[in-house]
């Protein structure tokens, strides 16, 4: 499998170097970095190039690391069924980037891009409609963002006196409580409380 | 009416003589029977026949994969019942797989064969309820009260397994949470060597039914390139006569050991994908009795003990590490090495994945849901223009969607 995967790697590397900028194999699984500006013209030779033939797209989506200048990953996976084969492509993007949207080579990533639009607030080029797709009618913000609060913004209740639904700011009658249960003698980056007087006492 | 126009009565136009004809906007869902949950569709027709048909949804979003990230692995495994509620197990499978692989763990045999065993019960428990409410969805009533009978004995054997009905939580990263007691194996057998004659019964109550025939046959058509072009999986491809199905093809827990045929449609209709459904029921039993075969010589631990995995319930009583580590794993949790694994299971619905991004702590960096049914439903356009309206409802049933899974 791996001299397989080895095989197609270097395979992709030599027929579009000017998509790729890295691949490698990890765990079984080709992961290949390419150039944003380049994805749907390789995403069109994966599907067409007959030792490639990757013509199942099998998600799309993205992950935020918000200290990174390139905030965001565009993760795409693909499968062809015909040479029994997954790939990897990776994207990386700054938040105000557009990526070029690939609906004209798989129709199937309409909505795939739609949620990462709807997530993220990444913009796709090209893409013939960009809506929300599983946020509420009106819903503001990207609620996968890192910077975004778990709780949300907002609240919807039915109002009995006016009859209708109605939002408002999340109140919570408790503190929203996190705990991450670190050990603090492994990363933990608090100070246990009492811990601060030790260094004043030396 | 409902686009805002005046009601249509059919009055002919005074200056013209012509009749005014113009298409109906309708909005079918999202609190409609045969939308299978709380799909919305926007259909455009023109007389009966479906011009545009839009599908929204997210009514039932509940931010799985953002609160995935707050969570730790273990606590995340319930949320994997409540995706695809009618085949729970099938979805924490996938999940234990993808941590399993992380961290590099081997399932013990035992633990892997009663994987294969309650995935199977979930794929006959799927596709029971698809066939049968989609029979009801065009006109037939019997078939669902037949098929919920079986359906609720397979729920026993899930509630005798780990005490619930559906909410299972009994795959763990790791093996299987507790052990099948003997009289249960031989429960799930006697109700393997009954179930052939329900088959028999379903498919004398439909197959060679008229009028489901004419409702089915010929609706819905999906070819091979429909299947490229929408990422289809599951039945959705092997109705139309691609044999490809993932426990075949890229064979995870211990697939490889089973005999199993899988089953195809020639002509990718509604009514192939009905016959693909029934058939990989009856292989799905043939799995299950198997595997019953296969647990009875292998008897051993149901979990690969280490970090991942509670210990014993003796040992707590006499060893302080052992307390230790229980509390902590059900505090803290264990932590999964940094690095990405995408992890596919053959769910009922078609290919189940989960996308999971680890950064070393004891909690998910990143998790993405690849729900079969978002892909399918997605297709609806494509699916349905040309069709009655009546044929939507036939559609969206052998689409098999369940909005658990397509909202997360």
């Amino acid at each position: 499998m791996s001299e397989a995967l080895q095989e197609l790697g270097t395979h992709i590397e030599l027929k579009r170097p000017d998509c790729v900028l890295d691949w490698a194999i990890e765990r079984g699984e080709l992961n290949v970095t390419v150039a944003p500006a380049n994805i749907a013209g390789l995403v069109e030779f994966l599907k067409t190039d007959p030792n490639c033939r990757f013509s199942s797209l099998v998600d799309i989506t993205a992950v935020d690391y918000p200290e990174r200048i390139k905030r965001f990953d565009v993760i795409y996976h693909f499968l062809s069924m015909y040479r029994n084969q997954r790939i990897r492509l990776r994207l990386h993007v700054r938040e105000e980037d557009m990526v070029p949207s690939i609906v004209d080579v798989h129709a199937s990533a309409n909505w795939f891009e739609r949620e990462v639009y709807d997530m993220f607030g990444l913009l796709f080029s090209g893409h013939p409609d960009l809506r929300r797709i599983l946020t509420d009618y009106g819903f503001r913000g990207h609620p996968l963002r890192k910077d975004f609060p778990t709780t949300g913004y907002t609240e919807v209740r039915y109002d009995e006196v006016e009859k209708r639904v109605v939002y408002e700011p999340v109140s919570l009658i408790q503190e929203y409580r996190q705990f991450d249960f670190m050990s603090p003698w492994e990363g933990a980056k608090y100070v246990l409380p009492g811990d601060e007087k030790t260094e004043e006492a030396k | 009416m409902m686009d805002g126009s005046k009601f249509d009565d059919g009055a002919i136009d005074a200056l013209s003589g012509e009749q005014k004809i113009r298409n109906f906007n309708i909005n079918f869902g999202p609190q409609h029977p045969a939308a299978h949950g709380v799909l919305r569709l926007v259909i455009e027709l023109d007389g009966e026949i479906v011009e545009r048909c839009d599908p929204h949804i997210g009514l039932l979003h509940r931010g799985t994969e953002k609160l995935m990230e707050s969570r730790t692995y273990l606590q995340n495994l319930p949320y994997f019942d409540r995706l695809d509620y009618v085949a729970p197990m099938n979805q924490e499978h996938a999940w234990c797989l993808a941590i399993e692989k992380l961290c590099e763990i081997e399932v013990p045999r035992r633990a892997s064969l009663i994987r294969v065993l309650y995935s199977e019960i979930g794929r006959v428990l799927s596709h029971l309820l698809n066939v049968t409410t989609q029979a009801l969805d065009v006109g037939a009533l019997t078939p669902p009260l037949w098929g919920f009978e079986q359906r609720e004995q397979l729920m026993i054997f899930y509630e005798r397994a780990c005490g619930a009905r559906l909410h299972a939580a009994y795959f763990r990263p790791g093996g299987v949470h507790q052990d099948l007691p003997d009289d249960l194996l031989d429960d799930i057998d006697l109700w393997a060597l009954e179930f052939p004659n329900f088959m028999a019964d379903m498919h004398g109550l439909l197959t060679e039914n008229r009028i489901f025939k004419q409702r089915n046959a010929d609706i819905g058509v999906v070819t091979e390139e429909d299947i490229l072009n929408y990422g289809f999986s599951g039945v959705m491809v092997r109705g139309s006569g691609l044999a490809w199905d993932l426990r075949r093809a890229q064979p995870y827990e211990c697939y490889d050991e089973f005999e199993f045929q899988v089953p195809v449609g020639k002509n990718g209709d509604c009514y192939d994908r009905y016959l693909c459904r029934m058939e990989e029921m009856t292989q799905s039993v043939s799995i299950i009795r198997q595997a019953i075969v296969k647990l009875r010589e292998a008897t051993g631990d149901v979990m690969a003990r280490g970090k991942l995995s509670p210990p014993k319930r003796g040992d707590m009583k006499t060893s302080m590490e052992a307390l230790i580590h229980h509390f902590k794993l059900y505090t803290e949790g264990f932590h999964v090495p940094a690095g990405e694994v995408y992890c596919a299971v053959e769910a009922p619905k078609g290919e189940f994945g989960v996308y999971l991004v680890a950064d070393g702590s004891n909690k998910p960096y990143r998790a993405k849901i690849r729900a079969p049914g978002f892909l399918h439903l997605q297709a609806m356009d494509h699916i349905a223009v040309g069709h009655q309206l009546a044929d939507v409802a036939a559609i969206i049933g052998t689409l098999d969607v369940v909005f658990g899974e397509i909202d997360r």
